[in-house]
């Protein structure tokens, strides 16, 4: 209804390998993520894998743990041994912290325990095809009138300084150098606290409510948006 | 295998048998020792013997010439037990003696011989053994002096048989030892066996037989019972584990299952549809998440997660926790507070933190008190502490509290206790920080706050110059 004001930025396209030996829940998440307008091919074990991700050029991998013919964590350290960076997210049933950390010691970007909701999935992965676009570690971020500074760590609203909290800074830095994408509530717990558990409550909800109300508060256009059932996204203008 | 295959198969007799090679061994070489000695003794003394009458007969032949002589071996002769003697001429012909027939060629060579002889007056055609010395006398004549060897065969034939029968008794004795030893070994071994075969069949409650004696077998024994008595203990743990999960996860799937298939039967527009998909998804995450919590609780329990152990100071995890739940006690209407000292411990930072948070969760959860003083903002406190016993991470309420009876169930798994069916959560909190804490060496202590509780993961620290060395 008010998309009109700021068109909203298409998201880029992305192509993505999904190398997953179980038939459904790879065309699943293929089906999922033609949906949303990226290209998805599939591999059905380690080997097709490997050599698929060698031979193309992907955004993205999607990499499930355990898989016939290569483990996942062999495809991925293969190709890292042979200088190719390409983001790989991998899917696992070990969800606990050392199966996370050897993981991501075997050159994996992320760790997604299954079972996982898809909406998580496509934050992680557009978040990892994002960063591969090139550093985003500028000095300083804007979305709409909001600006924040991350050497002197000043947040402005137009022309209105904003008092945050240490770590309400660095959850709104999360935001905001992700904004225009989906983050979600693990996203935050993960990258803003660190920590890999999930808590039983609406805690982070909580933490998001008290910057909503510092940042948004008595301002005509809300730049802290929740996306039911996923997350939220810091960006100009509504959904 | 048979009854005696099985028994030389035995380490027991198989040790046996070589003691026994090697004792033989020793017997046999001992005697032969022995026999070796006793034959140089009589072979001495039989030397002596003979050079002593050669001395004599020599000086009596110088007196009295060769008649004199003669006469002297004659007289020796006819005495019990008489020496050999053989006088002869120079051309060889005998004069006098007791000696009728020699190997020949002895009376040529001078000095010690062995050789085979004949008495004079002995008409058997058996040869006898004599050690004898021949000597040159003046005027060309020959004395030959000897002795029989019979004594000295003899007592060698006696010794040789000794030795026959000492090793043979003695390997038949160790024999009948080892295989005495081998079977009552092997009946303990057999008994042992049968035990453990029973408890491989399913029957985790038998135990091995200990005998009185101490020995390594009891020992053994012992250890192998404390190994059991774990075991029955983490498969009746696995057990209850696995009953609860049967029955706290299938409560849920089968509301989930109802849910969908009254939404199949009764919904009619796509806002209902919708409605009944999202709670489906809000009851998955839910099983989700107890699994979860379940396969850390399990993991925690089987001490797998000992690997990620660093030092770290509790204080922090303290204050980190407070920060991430102040906000959410706030919107309780309750007052999150913390008061920390430098704790260092050994541990895993996650597993902790997550323990921490969950006592903290229960405390929002439950920490209201019963009736509120008016104006006054109710609190829950989380504090770190350092003392003698070790490092105490803790969380108090002033809510309604945990009876005394009940405390010790609020820390089993899927325990939720009557007051608290109506609030949501997974009944899992307590028994996962339970496990963390138990996983550190520790344990959770639920207290009186009175009123409230207080839940205190009581841990050993480390010191601070043993976590610097």
């Amino acid at each position: 209804m008010v998309t009109a004001i700021n068109p909203e930025p298409t998201p880029s396209q992305m192509r993505l390998l999904i190398i997953e030996d179980d038939r459904e829940s790879a065309e699943y998440l293929a089906k999922a993520f033609r949906e949303v307008g990226h290209v998805a091919e599939l591999a059905g074990d380690g080997e097709e894998g490997l050599s698929l991700a060698q031979s193309g050029d992907y955004d993205v991998l999607v990499v499930d743990r355990m898989l016939p013919k290569r483990d996942g964590l062999s495809v991925i350290g293969t190709l890292r041994e042979k200088g190719d960076t390409t983001p790989a997210l991998i899917l696992s049933a070990l969800g606990q912290v050392d199966d996370r950390i050897k993981g991501l010691r075997a050159g994996g970007d992320d760790y997604l325990p299954k079972p996982y909701s898809f909406a998580e999935l496509l934050a992680r992965v557009e978040v990892l095809s994002r960063r591969r676009g090139g550093p985003s570690e500028e000095t300083s971020y804007r979305v709409g009138d909001l600006e924040l500074d991350r050497l002197s760590h000043q947040v402005k609203r137009g022309a209105t300084e904003i008092t945050l909290q240490p770590r309400e800074f660095r959850l709104l830095e999360y935001l905001m150098k992700h904004a225009g994408q989906v983050v979600t509530r693990t996203m935050l717990l993960e990258n803003v606290w660190d920590y890999h558990f999930d808590p039983q409550t609406n805690v982070i909800d909580v933490h998001i409510s008290r910057l909503r109300s510092k940042i948004d508060k008595g301002q005509e256009r809300p730049l802290l948006h929740t996306i039911r059932g996923a997350g939220y996204m810091i960006r100009d203008g509504l959904r | 295998m048979t009854a005696f295959g099985k028994l030389i198969r035995t380490t027991a007799f198989r040790l046996t048998l070589v003691y026994l090679f090697l004792f033989a061994l020793f017997a046999a070489s001992l005697l032969g020792y022995f026999a070796w000695n006793t034959r140089r003794m009589i072979t001495e003394q039989i030397t002596e013997t003979v050079n002593s009458e050669l001395s004599e007969l020599q000086q009596q032949y110088s007196h009295s010439g060769i008649r004199g002589l003669v006469y002297a071996i004659e007289n020796r002769t006819l005495r019990p037990g008489a020496n050999l003697y053989l006088l002869t001429t120079p051309q060889g012909q005998a004069v006098a003696g007791n000696i009728g027939s020699l190997q020949p060629g002895v009376m040529n060579h001078i000095g010690w011989a062995n050789t085979v002889y004949h008495r004079l007056d002995e008409n058997d055609s058996k040869n006898h053994f004599a050690l004898v010395r021949v000597t040159q006398l003046s005027g060309g004549f020959r004395l030959l002096i000897g002795r029989d060897l019979e004594e000295r065969q003899r007592l060698f034939g006696i010794v040789a048989k000794a030795a026959q029968w000492s090793v043979a008794i003695v390997l038949l004795l160790g024999l009948c030892g080892g295989i005495f030893v081998a079977r009552r070994v092997l009946h303990r071994i057999d008994a042992m066996t049968g035990t453990a075969q029973r408890i491989m069949g399913g029957d985790l409650s038998e135990r091995l037989p200990v005998g009185r004696s101490g020995d390594e077998l009891d020992r053994l024994a012992e250890n192998l019972n404390a190994m059991l008595e774990r075991i029955e203990a983490l498969m009746a743990g696995l057990q209850e584990v696995s009953d609860n999960i049967a029955h706290d996860l299938k409560t849920p799937l089968t509301r989930l299952r109802n849910r969908a298939e009254e939404a199949l039967a009764d919904a009619g527009n796509e806002a209902e549809y919708r409605a009944a998909l999202e709670r489906t998804i809000e009851e998955s995450d839910g099983l989700i998440r107890t699994f979860n919590a379940l396969l850390m609780i399990a993991r925690a329990e089987s001490g797998q997660a000992r690997d990620n152990m660093v030092d770290f100071d509790a204080a922090t995890v303290a204050r980190d926790i407070q920060e991430l739940y102040e906000p959410l006690a706030e919107d309780n209407g309750l007052a999150l507070e913390v008061q920390t000292e430098p704790a260092i411990i050994h541990g895993n930072r996650e597993l902790i933190s997550q323990a921490l948070a969950n006592l903290v969760e229960n405390a929002i959860k439950y920490g209201k008190p019963a009736e509120p003083a008016p104006g006054v903002k109710p609190s829950v406190l989380i504090e770190a502490r350092r003392d003698a016993e070790g490092v105490k991470l803790s969380v108090i309420d002033h809510g309604i509290g945990i009876p005394e009876a009940d405390r010790q169930r609020a820390m089993e798994r899927f325990v939720r206790l009557e007051a608290s069916r109506t609030l949501p959560g997974s009944g899992l909190g307590l028994s996962l920080a339970s496990a963390v804490a138990v996983l550190h060496g520790g344990a959770l202590r639920l207290d009186d706050a009175q009123p409230g509780v207080r839940a205190t993961l009581a841990m050993p620290g480390r010191d601070v110059e043993q976590a610097g060395a």
